[in-house]
């Protein structure tokens, strides 16, 4: 792999052929914010808020950080007006899913609750990491993705459960690591969440109302 | 059984063949069996045709040809004689006696069966008739003259001669050559050239190479696609056959609706009769060229025509966008290069080879080239497929061929380009279309779908209408789309209900924004379209529900009221009959009333009231009953 030149926000960086401008960033100590993002899996580009701009003046465009591969000469810019105004549409958006975003990370980009917009607390925000995670890692696809659109949810699938969970995650069910929000977790524990925030109707973890993964960890003998 | 061609001159000969068995002056009955003309019963009238030909003896003098569609729906089921290229319209399996005893047996018309127009004015032959004379039907005119599970009708309109030229007589990279020359357009939404998504894909590393037809055609009232398909497969697919001989490719797929059942079955038809002539398969016309072909049937998913996940989609994955930014032709189908082109681009092909690129390029205007299929829908009087060429205004296309709006009503917008382009007011209606020109007003080409819209359509609620359509089809993997949609329909929605407040507009347009730049895939970048805009030519209807809580084109339910006008209500009793919540009140022949508290706004006296009354009236916002000239 060969070394390239590339500039970030200004600064002149040596960065390695095939490197993301996420890992350029990152290993030149600039930050750029993720939330689907984990380095032990492949890049999923689902929540956005790693975008950047590249090029300059006309051809500038807007591109996700962790997917998009520097190249020789490529100039990116990480937190100008424009991109940190659309990570605050972003959190925004999100929070009205999951309302315990870290708040540095709504401090940073000032992004607050709207109230035009409607809630829909799942407490999921769907960046996959729990199903990525049981699929590069272990292998094991227990855990995936149910409905498009916006009734998209994460489900486990019991057969799938029985058959590889005991196996795959002998102590614990390593996937709750994964989860940024922590509804895994409480779903797992069949609790709820810390301050006593209702589990929302459609339990994002349950193949359906009625099968809890307690239950079926119970029956897999897991717990 | 026909015989396996073996070599370029044996499909010659055969052709030669074909033609010599025809008779150009047989008088030819072609009978539209497109999906829009057998929801009109044509499969029934093509029958008795065909049983009372027989029963009088004229079976043998005139021939009847099932076809595809012919364009003009909305007067279905359509029928052409030829050679005088007669045209009949909304034909009944009772007009088939007189069609045969007048028409077919003494040459005489049959009236009531030709078209009239708005004016009055009678046309018997197609050519003059508005709606095809402004037309230039180059890939949609031979579907009238096939029948689709017929190769032998393909073959004798030049079919598979241009393949016949590309194997026999031209490099793949003169091949190219020509299609980059033509410089054919994607005609499926992007509008990207196909001769340098070709040479990509050529010129891409690897051994194995695919090309697909994109046949997911999903945006709402679009079905150009679907009509070239069910009326004319092999034109798609001699297409292809070029397209993989120019890329070298071996192999191809066929991505198409599961809904699209007659399609399906013409197209593996299609394919059947290739592969019995060796026109598919192993040494096609034995020029050593190995082709093969799948059908891969969608599961409708309207994402699943974005290039990227039609190709997850046929490797049996979900039909999900990939985020990388990495081209199709680079690496597509099973990491392979692939060349995706939609249908209509494909059944470009063999017509550019056969007549060469300066005749191509000197239809249609600088940046675009050749012709473009719309399906003109909505509040229009001709719907149906028009193939016009690029750079007919919306003018001429929405009048001339369209034959303007239905019931002397206003034009007030034309949506094109489906879910992901935008809607066109008035002002622009001299807009010369081509994928340019649409791109700069804010809208775009998309597939080709045209839905005209009247003064009594509220733009918010169209805007409202295509997210709702995009919530349902967004795949939901990436924030910007799925969460930018939800929160826009749900603004949307507030202000169709009469609780949008200030800052709602400012708010849509900052969501959109964000959703057009960071979404992962084309969908979600074009998702905010409807809404942006409609916002910019519509601005005030959007600040009057907001505003005023008024909706000027009177449908959005929230918002208005029916009253019922007492100076022109003559007490007939209609409305009061009709109202299926007995919310009208009042005496024969002494004006009716309507109690506001029971009316559930279900528009039912307002379409009974008699058109010489029109006494039933809708209000909305400060708007009041006009003052009575009494």
């Amino acid at each position: 792999m060969s070394q390239l030149s590339m500039t970030i926000n200004g600064q002149q960086v040596q960065v390695t052929e095939g490197m993301t401008i996420l890992e350029a960033s990152r290993e030149a100590g600039i930050y750029i914010p993720t939330l689907c993002h984990n380095e032990n899996l492949e890049s999923y580009g689902s929540c956005r808020i790693c975008v950047v701009e590249i090029g300059e003046g006309e051809r500038k465009k807007i591109v996700a950080s962790c997917l998009y591969n520097v190249s020789e000469g490529l100039v990116v810019e990480t937190e100008t007006e424009k991109i940190n105004n659309y990570r605050r549409i972003i959190l925004n958006l999100l929070m009205h899913r999951w309302d315990k975003i870290p708040v540095e990370l709504l401090e940073r980009y000032g992004a607050k609750r709207d109230d035009r917009f409607v809630d829909n607390m799942t407490y999921c925000i769907l960046c996959g990491l729990c199903v990525r995670f049981c699929r590069e890692i272990k292998g094991a696809n227990v855990l995936g993705f149910i409905g498009r659109g916006t009734i998209r949810q994460v489900v486990i699938f019991p057969n799938q459960a029985a058959k590889y969970c005991a196996n795959s995650c002998p102590h614990e069910m390593e996937c709750l690591d994964y989860c940024p929000t922590g509804v895994i977790s409480s779903s797992y524990y069949g609790s709820r969440p810390a301050d006593g925030q209702p589990l929302p109707h459609a339990h994002p973890i349950c193949i359906n109302e009625d099968i809890n993964i307690l239950e079926i960890l119970e029956r897999v003998g897991n717990v | 059984m026909m015989a396996r061609l073996t070599s370029v001159s044996a499909l010659e000969v055969l052709i030669k063949d074909i033609l010599s068995r025809r008779d150009p002056q047989k008088t030819k009955v072609s009978v539209c069996s497109g999906t829009g003309c057998r929801a009109y019963d044509s499969e029934k009238v093509i029958d008795s045709l065909k049983a009372q030909l027989l029963h009088d003896g004229l079976n043998e003098k005139v021939e009847v040809v099932t076809t595809g569609c012919h364009g003009f729906c909305e007067l279905g089921p359509v029928m052409v004689i030829y050679p005088d290229h007669t045209s009949y319209f909304k034909i009944k399996t009772e007009d088939v006696g007189d069609i045969i005893s007048e028409t077919l047996a003494q040459g005489k018309l049959v009236d009531r069966l030709l078209y009239v127009d708005q004016e009055g004015n009678v046309q018997a032959k197609e050519d003059d008739i508005p709606f095809y004379k402004y037309q230039n039907r180059v890939v949609f005119g031979n579907n009238q003259l096939i029948d689709p599970e017929n190769i032998e009708d393909y073959l004798a309109l030049d079919g598979y001669q241009a393949l016949a030229t590309c194997l026999g007589s031209l490099s793949p990279e003169e091949v190219l050559e020509i299609v980059k020359k033509a410089n054919l357009r994607g005609r499926g939404g992007g509008g990207f050239p196909a001769g340098q998504k070709w040479e990509a894909t050529r010129n891409a590393p690897g051994d194995v190479k695919y090309v697909i037809v994109n046949a997911d055609e999903g945006d709402p009232g679009a079905y150009m696609d679907r009509s070239i398909l069910e009326g004319n497969p092999h034109s798609v697919l001699e297409g292809m056959l070029i397209g993989a001989y120019a890329i070298g490719a071996h192999k191809g797929f066929i991505y198409i609706r599961q809904e699209y059942p007659l399609a399906v079955e013409h197209l593996n038809r299609a394919i059947e009769q290739m592969l019995e002539l060796g026109l598919l398969g192993e040494n096609i016309l034995g020029t050593g060229f190995n082709f093969e072909i799948s059908v891969h049937r969608g599961a409708g998913a309207f994402v699943s025509g974005e290039s990227s996940a039609l190709m997850s989609s046929i490797e049996g994955k979900v039909g999900e966008p990939r985020p990388k930014y990495i081209r199709t032709s680079i690496s597509g189908v099973h990491g392979c290069p692939s060349d995706l082109n939609n249908v209509e681009t494909w059944a470009n092909v063999p017509v550019i080879i056969n007549k060469g690129v300066d005749w191509f390029t000197s239809i249609g205007t600088e940046g675009s080239k050749g012709t473009k299929i719309f399906s003109l829908v909505g509040k229009v009087n001709n719907t149906g497929l028009v193939e016009v060429p690029m750079g007919m205004s919306l003018q001429d296309i929405i009048f001339k061929i369209g034959g303007g709006i239905p019931n002397g009503k206003k034009f007030k917008a034309v949506q094109t380009g489906g879910p992901s382009g935008g809607v066109i007011p008035e002002e622009m209606l001299d807009l010369p279309v081509d994928f340019d020109a649409l791109d700069k007003v804010g809208s775009m080409m998309g597939s080709g779908g045209m839905i005209v819209m009247d003064e009594d359509t509220c733009m918010v609620d169209v805007a409202k209408y295509f997210l709702e359509f995009l919530a349902d089809e967004s795949c939901g993997k990436c924030v910007p789309c799925r969460e930018g949609i939800t929160q826009m329909l749900h603004i949307l929605k507030m202000v169709c209900a009469g609780e949008g407040q200030p800052g709602d507009l400012e708010l849509l347009e900052e969501v959109a924004a964000m959703t057009k730049d960071c979404s992962l895939c084309a969908l979600g970048q074009s998702a905010p379209n409807p809404v942006l805009s409609s916002l910019r030519y519509f601005h005030a209807e959007y600040e009057a529900h907001v505003n005023e809580k008024c909706c000027p084109a009177h449908v959005c339910k929230d918002l208005i009221t029916y009253h019922i006008d007492p100076a022109k209500c003559k007490g007939c009793g209609k409305c009061l009959r009709n109202c299926p919540v007995n919310a009208i009140s009042g005496e024969k022949k002494e004006p009716h009333d309507i109690d506001l508290e029971k009316c559930t706004k279900c528009d039912t006296c307002f379409l009974v009231c008699p058109p010489k009354f029109r006494a039933v009236t809708k209000l909305s916002g400060n708007e009041t009953l006009p003052v009575s000239d009494v």
